[in-house]
């Protein structure tokens, strides 16, 4: 088991190096520090000193790839790509442009981030699978057919429908919880809730469809006919046979995104004021901070790739017929 | 006439259907799923809300130089038409079939006094001389007249195409599948020219905060969106089936290769990498502000840059999925034949491969088109979609979410972004589904 892992660990190293190498090319060889610095400092009549001083500023007035200049050893760390990118893999995020400390940033900010995330998930699952058993269990009838047309006709409305109108009818008319902020400690749950409801509904059409389908899939195997030939109802078999056999795909989806909760939501986060790193990211992409996308690339990749790993190790776990191999 | 880079591909992307479409005429295999579609109400009945969308989405991307404007400005073929919404802009908002604005201002009335209250429009039922009492009575009229027109025209237009057709066809026609596609085509018409009708005398959807027509925004986003849903999938197309298949086949270093790029752009959560690279493309669009002569060029190459980026982001779902297929389809007897025979190895992937995968291909380009018209508005509001002087269901939002806050609300701009893209969604999405019935091979004789 050790062993897999580590092996699995090398075997994410050369994908981390992509993303790195592919966020150095977009962020540095695509446009040249020189074009950022007149961007950030506004377009017309810079001056080549202000855009010098820029580059100061913030790190950047070394060489892309290789310092000619410098001596020893410094020809390659006295480097943008030294510098800036390859801090990454230490998580070493550095200073964003507007001077802040993106490692304490993200350490401060992630767990907003999971609690509305967190939630959402859970919640999500639990319905989306309830109901898609239901729908399973009373399939060919009418009233599946209405659950289908359904989830089409949710599944079509756009999220921040959702988001918008949710905030307008339980926020603003009922006024059963504040439309947006965020607290510390048990204080946040009355904000969460209306995020955590909202993120759920607007998943349900999608998410509803997508399990019908593995439990139908499962349904019409030769295991489902055995159990109710030898006489379990058809309640008894959906949960005893056939969800426990659907958990494997449904596994697949839901393990690879478990870290990638940290990130939050962009959307969810700024509409509802949630100091997340979602609302960050947008905060970065607003205020052009190329530092801090660069850092939220980076730290998306890494999380993927562990959900990645740990969905392998779920499934020896779930499924005793898979291997490591 | 003026080409901008997006019609161009909307317009390759048009000649590809057709051709494919001729090449496909006659053969078999894909006679039956058409067929099929072709039974199926919902999916026809969807189809013709579709054709409907893309109708007027070309006739959006049909531009040139206005004449006898000073302005000089880039207009299309539905700019023309609509020229009385374009130009019949009032100072902020006013709800829909109003005849005041929507605040109150200081106006100055014929005999020099002043007075608190909502002024007139200076368009929407401009004609009417007392709208308390007439403006009812005068809607209804101009909409029984104009739904009246429209159905004249339909109506015309179908007994003409009854007229012509051998009495053969005549029995195909009155199947009920096709009385009720000609139901709906009837009532989308006479209710679009209702709605034509009624708009060069009022604000059928209200103006947003700048006294623009929100009619006139939604109408025009439906190109947008329908760029973003179907581009995107043109320019994902050949890197996707390529590498796809390549990978499969092939097996070895290339299928490593091509595995580890689709695994690393993958890993990149999509929002991260769509907003990493349109960050790129403002710096270098503000860079290089002298290659983009205007307004409407600069926001296209902006859109085409949208559509390219979420191509890269996209395409490796559909990668895998062929590849997976590629793998299976190369162990098959007729590929095995054919390699034992002396084929040539592009030859059988030609011949033999890429045909087989082709309703994966189909399925997944009509699944994408709504996400991807959804994720349009979603990117808009983040500020990293559409360029912000492109009309688009997501702008239109993204303007609009703050007047939810105003007393009493401004709802009608997000309701007429909202109901657009739903139509267009859900009309993409129930066909989607019924072109997924027909062409998987797994979900045959579900019917």
């Amino acid at each position: 088991m050790t062993q897999y892992i580590i092996r699995r660990l090398l075997y994410s190293l050369p994908l981390l190096m992509g993303v790195n190498i592919l966020t150095f090319v977009l962020f540095f060889v695509v446009n040249s520090p020189d074009d950022m610095a007149r961007m950030q400092l506004g377009q017309k009549r810079v001056t080549e000193q202000a855009v010098e001083n820029w580059k100061q500023q913030h790190g950047y007035n070394v060489p892309l790839l290789w310092n000619s200049d410098a001596q020893g050893e410094k020809k390659v760390t006295d480097t943008i790509f030294y510098q800036k990118s390859v801090g990454l893999f230490l998580f070493r995020f550095g200073v964003s442009d507007s001077g802040r400390n993106i490692g304490a940033d993200i350490q401060e900010r992630m767990w907003p981030s999971l609690a509305v995330a967190l939630p959402s998930l859970i919640v999500g699952l639990l319905v989306n699978i309830s109901f898609a058993l239901m729908m399973v269990l009373f399939r060919n009838s009418y009233l599946e057919h209405a659950g289908i047309v359904l989830c089409v006709i949710l599944m079509s409305v756009s999220s921040l429908f959702y988001i918008i109108g949710g905030q307008f009818l339980i926020a603003k008319l009922l006024r059963l919880v504040p439309i947006s902020g965020y607290d510390d400690g048990m204080a946040a749950v009355k904000f969460l809730v209306l995020p955590v409801l909202i993120g759920v509904f607007s998943g349900i059409g999608s998410g509803v469809r997508w399990y019908r389908t593995l439990f139908l899939e499962e349904v019409e195997k030769d295991y489902v006919r055995t159990a109710r030939a030898k006489g379990l109802t058809e309640t008894q078999t959906l949960f005893r046979h056939v969800l426990r056999n659907a958990m494997i795909p449904i596994l697949t989806g839901v393990v690879v995104v478990l870290p990638l909760l940290f990130m939050g939501s962009l959307i969810m986060e700024s509409f509802f004021s949630i100091p997340g790193l979602g609302s960050y990211t947008i905060d970065a992409i607003n205020s052009q901070d190329f530092a801090i996308v660069r850092a939220m690339v980076f730290l998306g990749s890494v999380l993927y790739v562990i959900g990645l790993l740990l969905t392998d190790i779920s499934y020896t776990i779930v499924d005793p017929r898979v291997r490591l191999s | 006439m003026v080409i901008l880079w997006t019609d161009a591909l909307i317009f390759t992307l048009i000649a590809i259907m057709l051709g494919l479409a001729l090449y496909m005429r006659g053969k078999e295999h894909i006679k039956r799923p058409m067929q099929q579609i072709c039974r199926s109400k919902i999916g026809m009945v969807s189809l013709v809300v579709l054709v409907f969308f893309v109708l007027i989405g070309l006739l959006d991307s049909v531009h040139f130089k206005a004449t006898g404007n000073k302005t000089n400005e880039i207009i299309s073929l539905l700019d023309y038409w609509a020229t009385p919404l374009r130009e019949h802009g009032e100072k902020t908002y006013s709800a829909p079939f109003a005849t005041t604005l929507y605040s109150k201002e200081m106006m100055t009335l014929a005999d020099g006094a002043t007075q608190w209250g909502y002024p007139r429009l200076e368009f929407g039922g401009s004609h009417l001389a007392d709208p308390e009492t007439q403006r009812m009575g005068d809607i209804l009229q101009k909409a029984g007249y104009g739904f009246a027109q429209g159905a004249g025209l339909a109506a015309f237009f179908m007994a003409l195409l009854w007229g012509t057709l051998a009495g053969q066809r005549k029995r195909l026609m009155l199947s009920s599948t096709t009385r009720t596609v000609w139901a709906v085509v009837f009532l989308i018409v006479s209710l679009s020219y209702t709605l034509i009708d009624l708009s060069s005398y009022y604000h059928v959807l209200g103006t947003d905060k700048v006294g623009e027509d929100v009619f006139y925004q939604a109408v025009k986003s439906i190109r947008t969106g329908l760029v973003i849903g179907t581009l995107t999938t043109l320019i994902m197309l050949p890197m996707a089936v390529i590498f796809g298949i390549l990978a499969g086949f092939f097996r070895g270093w290339i299928d490593d290769v091509i595995q580890y790029i689709y695994t690393t752009l993958n890993s990149i959560p999509g929002v991260l990498l769509i907003a990493a690279s349109i960050l790129m493309v403002q710096v270098y669009m503000a860079n290089h502000e002298a290659a983009f002569t205007s307004v409407v060029v600069r926001a296209d190459m902006r859109l085409l840059f949208l559509c390219l980026i979420l191509g890269v982001t996209s395409w490796t779902g559909l990668c895998r999925l062929l590849r997976a297929e590629t793998l299976k389809l190369r162990e098959m007897e007729y590929v095995q034949a054919a390699q034992a025979l002396g084929v040539k190895q592009g030859m059988i992937l030609l011949r033999h491969i890429l045909p087989n995968v082709m309703h994966i291909v189909l399925i997944s380009v009509v699944l994408d088109f709504s996400s991807l018209v959804l994720a349009e508005a979603v990117l808009s509001y983040i500020n990293i979609g559409v360029d912000p002087t492109t009309y688009s269901w997501g702008n239109m939002i993204n303007g609009a979410r703050l007047e939810m806050a105003r007393e009493p609300i401004v709802w009608w701009s997000l309701t007429a972004a909202f109901a657009f893209m739903f139509a267009l969604v859900l009309a993409a999405n129930l066909f989607a589904d019924v072109v997924q019935d027909a062409f998987d091979p797994r979900r045959s004789g579900n019917e």
